[in-house]
């Protein structure tokens, strides 16, 4: 096994040992060394000439997109994707969303700043380092003080570099070694015992979140109340003796907003005198389009011209267009809606009464758009 | 027993290497545990092991096991909760503000206070949980994408306290973590059992010691520190507009954040100071954690104590100057009503036994200290139940009012938190270094390089 040298390393006894070695390390040809304390030692940052940390800078913007990151997501929430009347306040009062924005703040300044300080700054997790496991370590780790200067310098050389640790005062000086194959290992992903633990981890996963999803959710008391007494449709009520769950009516009951037509079942002659009690504006004829085109065109034709669609399967009613018709009253064209006539059925089920008049407004229009008289044409 | 006050004491009693200092920390994890571990262990793990039962028959018959009811809805559940969010905040206390403030004696407790923070922040969560009644729908406090196209009420305080809480759990355990790390490495490097090095050289991450990450490490210490500083006084401040931002008489006052930080460190500090008091003499650290030490902690009990006193005082002062009939009532209640009980056991743990902490032989004698800290915690507990029930059982409409009773389970629930938090205490301080080994050799008196090459050097 070939191994080969990451540094030579020397050992101090002494704290102001330390910061000496660290000051001539600093000012020497050296460039690729480092200190080692079991603790941090005042004024060594200082003596190795390193840079403010910039770990300020990285809190800063890490707090900064915290504190817009929930602001922005909390003003979305409450006043674009569902709005919610508190109190009568506005949806987005700032002071109350200050608390949560400070949280969030705080909580993304400090675990992001700690990840980047860890796994960029310093590139952990590294136990597999050649400084790992070394005698050295276990001193530095202990009660001495180390410095190593590493084999990648351009200025290393070892007999040199062991010279000057010896006139820096250093007790003790090893060289260490590293073994780069082992650092060069590579995991296999595709090796059977790896393959094996990620089919075993599937199968638990899919296991454990059917059982949690599908049989433990239900057991009681976690059945969210599906369980509870109610009437099924169709199906025998067990509260009342007669087996029904809905109660009938008492005689005599008149559904809300509802008014009887006195001329049901009579000649339309009867409602001759009827006063229509809807505007004849663009609204009403729209709406009455509407109902007239759904209810009424089907034999009557979008027109009125009696021009049915149903293939003679229904016989075809008259036109619209009739002299007899442009005659009637809307009172009478209201009856016959609402009553029927001949082979024609009631339309009240269908219809409410206001819908009603709209139609026969918009027969109307339909009768004088194709009996025009002249003062239509001049605008 | 004349103490020279002008000069700070060192934090070390005594001559110690650095290996003795590592020695001493690391010795209760190297060695087995005697039969005594396993008794207190015992009797904690029974203690928590009722309130598990308790749990259970919360969980499955629902909060109706409590005593809680028509018109007290929070009883012992937000009692708890809010005592146990305060024992947490000592921790927090030590390791950031003493930290900024450069205070050295910190060290030799900082440790151990975090870890207590966060058990006791583990403990403190589980209350609102089932408080909720059901508990496995917890997750419906935190905002998430869901198929009802809900989002929380981010203008509650109750979510607030979510949020307030869950960040100080997690910026707490990372705080913890970074002071744990070149500990782990010194365990790791220690440590002869083979499996141990594995878990110690996993949580260590690899660290080793170099000064450029020293440099690093220092700095994001500071910036935790900066961080969890407004955080910790913004825990108990939100906990306390849980009752503040309400509208019943004896909650709706100003006065509660500060009050309640204030009182969340009192009963924190002494805490802390109960503890140590045993782990000092069961692992041989009085040098480390010193009666100087306890003697500082003392005097921020008597500092605080004394602003609850305040506060104590300036709500009645209020309750008067504010013309509000209700109001009035509601503290003339709390001292001569139905629950005067608890009051005058609250005044008399909270503001008059703390008081004796003036006299320095009080202040340094390990008994007194001991029994003052724990009349202390019981005040601070009766402080939170004096708030929560008496409020409650007088609220607006006369004929609903009614005496709070807790039940047998909401008293296995009590004892069962304190089995939670001293079993993971007892747990702790058999597997991590209660005492920051780095940062203790930091402050021995040689540890730092002395000035004299440069004032040679100019």
């Amino acid at each position: 096994m070939d191994k080969k040298l990451y540094c030579i390393s020397a050992i101090f006894d002494k704290v102001d040992d330390i910061t000496r070695a660290a000051k001539e390390l600093t000012e020497s040809e050296f460039k690729f060394f480092d200190i080692h304390t079991p603790y941090p030692v005042h004024g060594l940052s200082n003596k190795m000439k390193l840079k403010p940390s910039t770990l300020g800078y990285i809190a800063l913007v890490l707090g900064l997109s915290g504190a817009a990151l929930a602001l922005l997501f909390m003003y979305y929430t409450k006043t674009l994707n569902y709005p919610q009347n508190i109190g009568g306040k506005p949806t987005f009062a700032l002071p109350a969303f200050i608390p949560i924005a400070f949280e969030v703040t705080v909580l993304l300044a400090s675990v992001g700043t700690v990840l980047a300080m860890l796994f960029i700054y310093f590139k952990f997790p590294n136990n597999s380092h050649p400084l790992q496991d070394t005698d050295f370590m276990k001193q530095v780790s202990l009660d001495k003080y180390g410095a190593i200067i590493e084999a990648k310098d351009p200025k290393f050389d070892e007999s040199k570099v062991k010279e000057f640790f010896e006139k820096l005062g250093a007790t003790k000086i090893t060289p260490i070694y590293y073994d780069p194959e082992e650092l060069g290992f590579k995991a296999k992903i595709f090796a059977p015992k790896f393959m094996l633990l990620l089919s075993i981890v599937a199968i638990l996963t899919v296991g454990i979140s059917y059982f949690l999803l599908n049989k433990w959710k239900q057991i009681p008391p976690r059945n969210w109340m599906w369980e509870q007494p109610r009437v099924n449709v169709q199906s025998k009520s067990t509260f009342f003796d007669d087996g029904f769950g809905m109660r009938t009516p008492v005689a005599g009951t008149v559904a809300r907003g509802h008014q009887p037509y006195l001329f049901m079942g009579m000649n339309d002659s009867a409602a001759l005198n009827l006063v229509n009690p809807v505007l004849l504006n663009e609204y009403n004829l729209r709406k009455g389009k509407e109902h007239y085109n759904t209810f009424c065109s089907p034999c009557h034709g979008y027109f009125g011209e009696g021009d049915s669609r149903l293939n003679n399967q229904f016989p075809n009613p008259p036109s619209l267009h009739s002299d007899k018709l442009r005659k009637w009253t809307d009172g009478q064209l209201y009856h016959v809606i609402t009553n029927g006539q001949n082979i024609m059925p009631s339309y009240a089920p269908q219809l409410e009464p206001i819908e009603r008049w709209q139609i026969v407004n918009y027969i109307r229009a339909l009768q004088r758009a194709l009996n025009a008289r002249e003062e239509d044409f001049n605008e | 027993m004349a103490i020279d006050y002008t000069q700070e004491a060192p934090v070390v009693e005594g001559k110690y290497s650095f290996k003795e200092i590592s020695e001493i920390i690391s010795k209760p994890m190297e060695v087995f545990p005697d039969k005594k571990y396993f008794i207190a262990l015992g009797i904690s793990l029974a203690m928590f092991g009722i309130g598990i039962f308790c749990w259970i028959l919360t969980f499955v018959y629902g909060v109706g096991k409590w005593g809680s009811n028509v018109p007290v809805g929070w009883g012992f559940d937000i009692t708890n909760f809010v005592f146990w969010i305060g024992i947490g905040h000592a921790g927090t206390l030590i390791s950031a503000i003493l930290f900024l403030f450069r205070q050295r004696w910190r060290t030799g407790i900082a440790r151990f206070a975090e870890a207590m923070t966060i058990f006791a922040v583990i403990n403190a969560a589980v209350f609102p949980l089932f408080h909720v009644g059901r508990p496995w729908l917890g997750y419906w406090l935190f905002p998430y994408p869901n198929n009802y196209e809900l989002w929380v009420n981010f203008t509650s305080p109750l979510i607030w306290d979510v949020f307030a809480v869950s960040t100080y759990f997690i910026v707490s355990l990372v705080f913890w973590y970074i002071g744990l790390i070149p500990d782990f490495a010194s365990l790791r490097d220690r440590t002869k059992n083979k499996i141990k090095k594995v878990i110690y050289s996993i949580f260590s991450l690899g660290w080793r010691f170099s000064h450029r990450h020293w440099h690093n490490y220092e700095m994001i210490y500071l910036i935790l520190a900066g961080f969890a500083t407004p955080l910790v006084l913004s825990v108990h401040t939100i906990v306390s507009f849980d009752f503040a931002v309400s509208v019943i008489p004896g909650w709706h006052t100003t006065i509660f954040p500060p009050y309640f930080v204030a009182g969340a460190v009192f009963s924190g500090f002494a805490m802390v100071q109960n503890v140590l008091i045993f782990i000092r003499k069961i692992f041989n650290m009085e040098h480390i954690i010193t009666i100087d030490t306890l003697e500082k902690m003392n005097k921020i009990i008597i500092v605080t104590g004394s602003m609850v006193g305040y506060a104590y005082g300036m709500e009645f002062f209020i309750a008067w100057y504010s013309g509000n009939p209700p109001e009035l009532f509601a503290f003339l209640n709390r001292a001569f009503g139905d629950y005067s009980w608890a009051y005058w056991i609250m005044v008399s743990c909270n503001v008059i036994f703390p008081q004796l902490f003036w006299i320095k032989k009080i202040r340094r004698h390990i008994v007194f200290m001991f029994i003052i800290g724990v009349l202390v915690n019981v005040g601070m507990w009766f402080e939170r139940f004096v708030i929560v029930v008496t409020s409650l059982s007088r609220d607006f409409l006369p004929s609903s009012w009614d005496y709070f009773t807790p039940t047998l389970v909401d008293l296995g629930i009590l004892l069962g938190s304190f089995g939670l938090f001293f079993t993971l205490i007892i747990l702790f301080t058999k597997t991590l270094p209660v005492v920051s080994i780095a940062e203790v050799k930091a402050v021995l008196d040689y540890a730092q390089p002395s000035h004299h090459e440069e004032v040679k050097n100019g």
